[in-house]
């Protein structure tokens, strides 16, 4: 039994970031958020050559074959630095799409192209779990029809993983006929999600042929969510962090003000809801990769306890800093705004834990 | 990361397993985890079969009355872990073999350990905790309590306050003031008092739960004998803390919370409210859910805590909210069973309609109590801001009583 992170475990997350602080400060996140589409390929380029797009990739398709773990740490740092990257669409819920139910002639297809970090996916599943309007894609004639909202890096994908069914993912370029992007402006600047609709579109493959998705989009969901949630935890400590500094730093009254217990002990509460919280997440993306059984009800709890949590830690971050955490200039807004889309993205709170409780049998009760 | 556990350790698993299933009818019922120890025959002699198959006392040396074993912080997991799934007794735990017992192993003389370890951890010597004081709560060491030196014993005058199970105990382990000049925290000692000595008066301290769980101790002109002082003369605020240490993990044991949330899960499927299951209403169920992950986090947080015990890390921060986190959970978990019950929920000690002996509403205030006691919630978080992120202290003010 361990619950811990391995030496290597760690030296990833030292590595990216080190990358992060030394390539993409937050003066260049900044710059990176104001354009269309959010995304740099130079600093993608980048973390490709640190294995970070090939994370999830067997070894035989030029990735490392880690786990779902291994990218929810990774997320952590992405997060940590506001990272503007399409990681979880193009390097966890596409691959994991593609290894669940592709077809060996799709893996090998793909697979090494989202390693190399030549081909990012987007991935729009919203109105498989949470139909909003008037939205829904459904397929008629082998073509596909209707509009799929928030779908997942739409700013960068060149490709995207369309769910049109339970069991039917739809793969169509960016480039396709019929197909319309339109990218939605959310509060958080660093990721772009958008809407397609879709007039007749004629995907370019079926992963793992016409309705031969069986669990992939499900699996896909998962993965997405249990990274988001420790997306969320990198956001965390990383405003927890700036608040302990700020708070040992700013003076008020002739004394720091980290030394009234006012102050203090919005800190404490902060990390003694976050410490749990990690471990938490960890157990989730572990149970993604070791423990089938679990691991569906873990991620739904796991990524809705993160969201609460999350919401009420960059909150009360931006209280410890008093007016300058209100402003656009500081950064610590960049975080708050991450958990809010987060909170949201691939189901918000109320809408997993119902999934927890329906996968328990807690409503036929 | 890897939550298998080997085949040695799933070996052991099957044996605690065996042991549940064969002695299980012989068990006392697990009234509040075993926190107080009655000297019920039956509680001692399940204690005694405990300690004999290394259930108890496990890694206590046999030479002070324990099972002996090597310390594997995965087999005491185990243990707990299948106890808790089969709602069985963990035997007599509390202030004596939970609190003073570690304290004593650490800083105790051999004759100490060799006199009280073995008689504690098997039921024979109850004891409570003599700490608060009616002017020292959560400034615990401002005490007053003198201990003045007299020959070969000390004379103890004092008055103690929340004192759990005094009245059911042989011995107190207690925090005095032995020098009075010295600097506020230098002058406290660690003393162990025998509650039958005379001119000492335990009266109960009723509770909001009706029960008198504490107790008001009365010290005049009480001789103990010096032997009785564990490590040095000063010493006690250091030694008390490693005390209170122990308190707080207890406190905040995630296996309770674990227990009580099976046992919500039950209530909530089996109770039924205009024809259906409460677990059925979407707002329970979504408060349900809500508290299951946060028990979740707990248990998957002790396991990260022990990892770090297995590799000799200090876990820093993450061990210092337990005790915060865990006693809150408490609470909220009583709180949703007792509105699962609605009107019901209401109903104690014995009142007809009654569910689940009324237990719901008594840990309810309990929970309340433990969110105060073994530091307060407050003190928690000065602990964590201080102790764990470096924050600077209250600045003392410029005049006052400050010794």
């Amino acid at each position: 039994m361990d619950f811990g992170l391995s030496d290597e475990q760690k030296l990833l997350q030292d590595t990216i970031r080190r990358y992060l602080e030394e390539k993409v400060p937050t003066t260049r996140v900044r710059e990176i958020m104001q354009t269309e589409t959010a995304h740099d390929p130079q600093v993608w380029q980048g973390l490709a050559e640190l294995g970070i797009t090939g994370l999830l990739i067997p070894e035989e398709h030029g990735g490392s074959g880690l786990g779902v773990l291994d990218a929810a740490l990774a997320a952590e740092i992405l997060a940590w630095g506001a990272a503007p990257v399409p990681f979880l669409g193009a390097t966890v819920m596409a691959p994991s799409a593609l290894l669940q139910a592709g077809t060996p002639s799709q893996q090998s297809e793909w697979l090494p192209r989202i390693a190399t970090g030549e081909t990012c996916f987007g991935c729009a599943a919203t109105e498989t779990f949470g139909l909003r309007g008037e939205a829904g894609v459904r397929v008629e004639g082998g073509r596909l029809y209707g509009q799929s909202l928030f779908a997942i890096d739409a700013g960068a994908a060149d490709l995207f993983l369309v769910a049109a069914g339970p069991t039917d993912l739809a793969l169509v370029p960016r480039s396709a006929s019929g197909l319309a992007v339109e990218l939605l402006r959310t509060v958080d600047r660093t990721r772009r999600v958008g809407e397609l609709a879709f007039d007749g579109v004629e995907p370019a493959e079926w992963v793992g042929g016409p309705g031969g998705a069986g669990a992939a989009v499900e699996r896909m969901l998962d993965a997405g969510r249990a990274v988001l949630a420790s997306d969320t935890l990198g956001s965390c400590d990383r405003a927890i962090q700036m608040s302990v500094e700020y708070a040992m730093q700013r003076r008020q009254f002739g004394r720091v003000i980290g030394s009234f217990q006012a102050v203090k002990h919005m800190c404490s509460e902060m990390v003694a809801e976050i410490e749990p919280a990690r471990s938490l997440a960890w157990y989730a993306a572990y149970a993604m990769d070791a423990l089938p059984d679990e691991a569906a009800t873990a991620v739904a709890l796991a990524k809705s306890h993160l969201s609460d949590v999350g919401t009420d830690v960059v909150r009360t971050a931006t209280e410890v800093h008093g007016g300058i955490g209100f402003t656009e200039e500081f950064d610590l807004q960049l975080w708050f705004k991450r958990v809010e889309l987060n909170r949201q993205l691939l189901g918000g709170p109320e809408l997993l834990r119902e999934r927890a409780a329906r996968l328990q049998g807690w409503e036929a009760a | 990361m890897d939550l298998s556990y080997g085949e040695e350790h799933e070996h052991f698993r099957q044996e605690v397993r065996d042991f549940l299933e064969k002695h299980r009818e012989v068990a006392p019922p697990p009234w509040m985890g075993g926190i107080v120890a009655f000297k019920d025959e039956k509680v001692l002699s399940w204690q005694k079969l405990l300690v004999e198959h290394g259930y108890a006392a496990r890694t206590i040396p046999r030479e002070y009355g324990g099972f002996g074993a090597e310390p594997d912080p995965l087999k005491t997991v185990m243990i707990d872990e299948e106890f808790t799934r089969a709602n069985v007794s963990r035997g007599i735990g509390g202030q004596g073999p939970d609190m003073l017992v570690p304290t004593l192993l650490e800083h105790g003389s051999e004759e100490q350990k060799r006199k009280w370890v073995a008689p504690t951890i098997r039921g024979g010597v109850v004891w409570c905790q003599g700490y608060s004081e009616p002017e020292a709560g959560s400034d615990l060491a401002s005490l007053q309590t003198s201990a003045v030196e007299d020959g070969d014993e000390f004379v103890v005058n004092g008055h103690k306050i929340w004192t759990t199970t005094a009245q059911l105990s042989d011995m107190m382990f207690t925090l005095v003031r032995t020098d009075p000049k010295a600097k506020k925290h230098a002058g406290i000692s660690y003393l162990l008092i025998p509650m039958d000595a005379p001119g000492i008066e335990v009266r109960p301290l009723y509770t909001m739960t009706e029960g008198a769980e504490f107790n008001e101790v009365f010290l005049t002109d009480v001789r103990v004998p010096k032997s009785n002082l564990v490590g040095r003369l000063g010493e006690g605020w250091k030694i008390g803390n490693t005390t209170l240490k122990h308190e707080r993990n207890m406190l905040g044991s995630a296996s309770q919370s674990t227990a009580s949330l099976q046992r919500l899960i039950e209530l909530m499927r089996q109770e039924k409210v205009n024809g259906s299951p409460v677990i059925a209403d979407p707002v329970f169920r979504d408060r349900l859910t809500k508290l299951q992950a946060r028990v979740l986090a707990m248990q998957y947080h002790s396991l990260r805590l022990l990892t770090h015990t297995l590799r000799g890390e200090w876990p820093g921060v993450a061990v210092m909210i337990v005790k915060l986190i865990g006693c809150q959970l408490n609470h909220d978990l009583a709180r949703l069973a007792i509105d699962a019950l609605g009107e019901l929920g209401t109903l104690y000690k014995g009142s007809k309609h009654e569910r689940d002996g009324g237990r719901w509403q008594f840990q309810y205030m309990l929970s309340l109590g433990l969110i105060i006691g073994g530091g307060t919630a407050q003190i928690q978080k000065n602990i964590i801001a201080e102790r764990g992120l470096g924050l600077p202290r209250e600045p003392k003010p410029a005049s006052g009583g400050e010794r």
